[in-house]
């Protein structure tokens, strides 16, 4: 069944491929989510993938050593171990709002419906919200509030 | 008339807009769309807890200030949705502790129609911002800090990125001399300073303060920072501390454990580096949006009082408890003719801390005739009408006695700073209240109380020190052994500008002995004190050695 996300307020389908730590890089133009470690370690064969590149964050993982990667890729996955862990909405802000990170930046892990419209306004556009929770009602939790101080 | 922040539409609309949200995730949670994990963090961030007995919903007093208005619908959230009264805590809150969980939108819904609300009031994310509950009326201040208070919540409030912080976070202001906010024991404590050389006033931040499992004095982080600068710097602590701070076990959590293992000149660089990159942005506060809030905070209109000192000698001369009273509970006032008064949420027979929905209302109302329809709380768990007549101060003394509310013992031993302790907090290992009751029965001679001097007790019913155990001239700590209640006491302790923990006198003594321990202590110090010498002072110059060989032999 393909995997449904909320992406810029709307459910769509992930057609991101993410890459594991040992399977061999496909030279096929196929749209790939690689693990952080892989994107520093094999960094040149990781630019030369001729499909979209992405990256998957652990959010103990210092955003700083993308900076000069951002043209590069069109997707940032910044992982959620819980949901009371709060690291990845730090991670979100300095790529958005210091290094002026443009394309898709997604929440995944355990991602729940009342956080969207914080994780939203951290900068994150897309959300594999929990299954059980539903994706298809997501989107309606995304603005609970007319406006905000920050 | 009302000299306090007013909600514009927008803080309005958010407030309520929050009970509309809070109300789905509360029926979500009621109907089983939610489970009990997920619900906790969100019931948390509203400030409500599952308690030993019912719901505990703790509800926000910014910065301790509260109109009559408020009050008033303080006192009817008691009686409609509690037991007819509510608790007082340590950081200018207000608990309710018997409500039903289904009812609980509704009372928010009733809250905020007088711009109220229990928005962070618990949960990992920053805390009701606290201050010196005497701001503005007090001799001798710098500036009020209630502007920045109302500057920092509502930049703290919904707060994106800094919602689910590694612990929670706790943040106090203080603009006097004396520090009655306790800024060196919260994460963030800031006093207002003036620059020595450019005469520029702005704050003085301290980090890493903290009560709890490890007590700890808050550290030096700037000498000054320029009031534009507040929230830009305030944000870069939180981020340093958001990614850094330990999430693998919650009683290493605080800011104060990060702050101790990189040790303060490491922490400070990493928030200096980070401010760097934050600063001069959006955050940055100009002098018109500061003017804007200050204006809702400008001094009232002081109507000359001639005849005060008058009035006051003629009633101390034929009343002698007047005359106690307005000794101990009242003190001056920046504008001379009137004082500040401190109603006693201390009776002998009470709960510190707690208050009818009788006293609410009996306390508006002295407000609205005698101090400018405001009530100010204090983190001591006591009500202050900051700005009273001194022509009007006998009329609104005769009112507090019957309300209960004149006990004459403001900072005596019997002012005794409390948490609910096992009768009501599922954390607790002891009791606090029924030993604060047993030091008001053993202790209920007023004038050996006030040859003592200033004495502040302290106590807390678990480690996690809610009651400020630690920084109590004498502190108490309830503990749990195998299933019964014993109590371990600190001596010297201090939360205010001589801030100072209190060093244990030896193994605990158990509950029925609380009271005789301290009667031995007091023995001691009268012993060996010099002359008029503070109780605080008598422990630092004397060491505990004395205080431990009259306990313990």
């Amino acid at each position: 069944m393909a995997n449904l996300i909320l992406k810029d307020a709307q459910i769509v389908t992930d057609d991101w491929h993410f890459l594991g730590t040992d399977e061999p890089l496909p030279d096929v133009a196929q749209s790939i989510v690689f693990p952080f470690t892989r994107w520093l370690d094999e960094h040149e064969q990781c630019l030369t993938h001729p499909g979209s590149k992405g990256v998957a964050l652990a959010n103990t993982d210092c955003v700083t050593q993308l900076v000069s990667d951002l043209d590069e890729l069109h997707l940032i996955c910044i992982d959620f171990p819980s949901a009371t862990d709060g690291r990845g909405y730090s991670q979100a802000r300095i790529l958005r709002q210091r290094y002026g990170y443009k394309n898709e930046l997604r929440a995944v892990g355990e991602v729940l419906v009342d956080q969207l419209f914080l994780l939203q306004r951290c900068g994150f556009n897309a959300f594999a919200v929990q299954t059980d929770q539903g994706v298809c009602h997501a989107a309606k939790y995304l603005n609970p509030f007319s406006s905000y101080y920050q | 008339m009302a000299l306090m922040y007013q909600y514009s539409p927008v803080d309005q609309r958010l407030v309520d807009e929050r009970v509309v949200q809070f109300r789905d995730q509360t029926r979500r949670f009621i109907k089983g769309e939610l489970s009990e994990e997920a619900f906790r963090p969100l019931r948390l961030m509203n400030g409500l807890y599952i308690q030993r007995h019912a719901p505990m919903l703790r509800i926000a007093i910014p910065y301790g200030l509260l109109s009559s208005e408020q009050l008033r619908k303080l006192s009817y959230v008691a009686r409609t949705y509690d037991r007819s009264y509510g608790h007082l805590t340590t950081r200018q809150n207000i608990q309710f502790n018997w409500l039903k969980l289904e009812q609980v939108p509704d009372l928010l819904a009733d809250l905020a129609t007088v711009q109220m609300h229990a928005i962070q009031t618990s949960g990992n994310c920053i805390r009701n911002i606290t201050a010196d509950h005497m701001a503005g009326a007090i001799e001798g201040e710098l500036e009020d800090p209630r502007p920045y208070c109302e500057i920092m919540r509502q930049w703290s409030t919904l707060h994106p990125e800094f919602s689910f912080l590694p612990r929670k976070f706790k943040i106090a202001m203080s603009g006097a001399q004396n520090d009655r906010a306790a800024t060196q024991v919260h994460d963030i404590g800031i006093q207002i300073v003036r620059d020595p050389t450019t005469e520029e006033v702005g704050f003085r931040i301290l980090v890493g303060g903290g009560l709890g499992r490890t007590p700890v004095i808050g550290k030096l982080i700037r000498d000054f920072l320029p009031k534009k600068h507040l929230l830009s710097y305030l944000e870069a602590i939180l981020r340093i501390y958001n990614l850094a701070g330990r999430r693998d076990n919650k009683y290493k959590a605080r800011i104060k454990i990060l702050v101790n293992s990189l040790g303060i000149e490491q922490f400070t660089q990493l928030v200096e580096n980070e401010w760097l990159q934050l600063k001069d942005n959006s955050l940055t506060l100009d002098d018109f949006s500061i003017a804007k809030i200050r204006d809702h905070f400008q001094p009232f209109d002081y109507a000359p009082v001639t005849d005060g000192k008058d009035v006051i000698a003629a009633k101390r001369n034929i009343s002698p408890a007047f005359s106690a009273w307005y000794e101990h509970n009242t003190q001056s006032h920046k504008v001379p003719g009137y004082r500040i008064v401190t109603l006693s949420v201390k009776a002998p027979q009470q709960a510190p801390g707690d208050l009818t929905d009788v006293q609410m209302d009996g306390v508006a109302e002295l407000a609205d005739q005698y101090s400018f329809s405001q009530i100010r709380v204090s983190h001591e768990q006591n009500l202050i009408l900051a700005d009273v007549a001194e022509t009007d101060i006998p009329a609104l003394w005769r009112v507090l006695v019957t309300l209960d509310l004149a006990t004459p013992n403001i900072g005596s031993l019997t002012d005794i700073i409390c948490c609910p302790g096992l009768d009501f907090c599922s954390l607790a290992n002891a009791g606090a209240i029924p030993i604060a009751k047993q030091i008001n029965a053993r202790f209920d001679d007023m004038d050996y109380l006030y040859d003592l001097g200033e004495i502040k007790i302290k106590i807390s019913g678990c480690m996690n020190a809610c009651g400020h155990h630690h920084v109590g001239h004498i502190g108490i700590l309830g503990v749990d052994k195998k299933g019964e209640e014993w109590y371990q006491i600190t001596l010297g302790g201090s939360a205010e500008e001589n801030a100072t923990l209190g060093k244990i006198i030896g193994p605990a003594v158990a509950k029925d002995d609380v009271a005789e321990t301290i009667a031995k202590i007091l023995d001691t110090f009268v012993a060996k004190r010099q002359d008029q010498e503070s109780f605080l002072d008598a422990v630092h110059r004397l060491g505990i050695s004395p205080f431990k060989k009259a306990v313990y032999g």
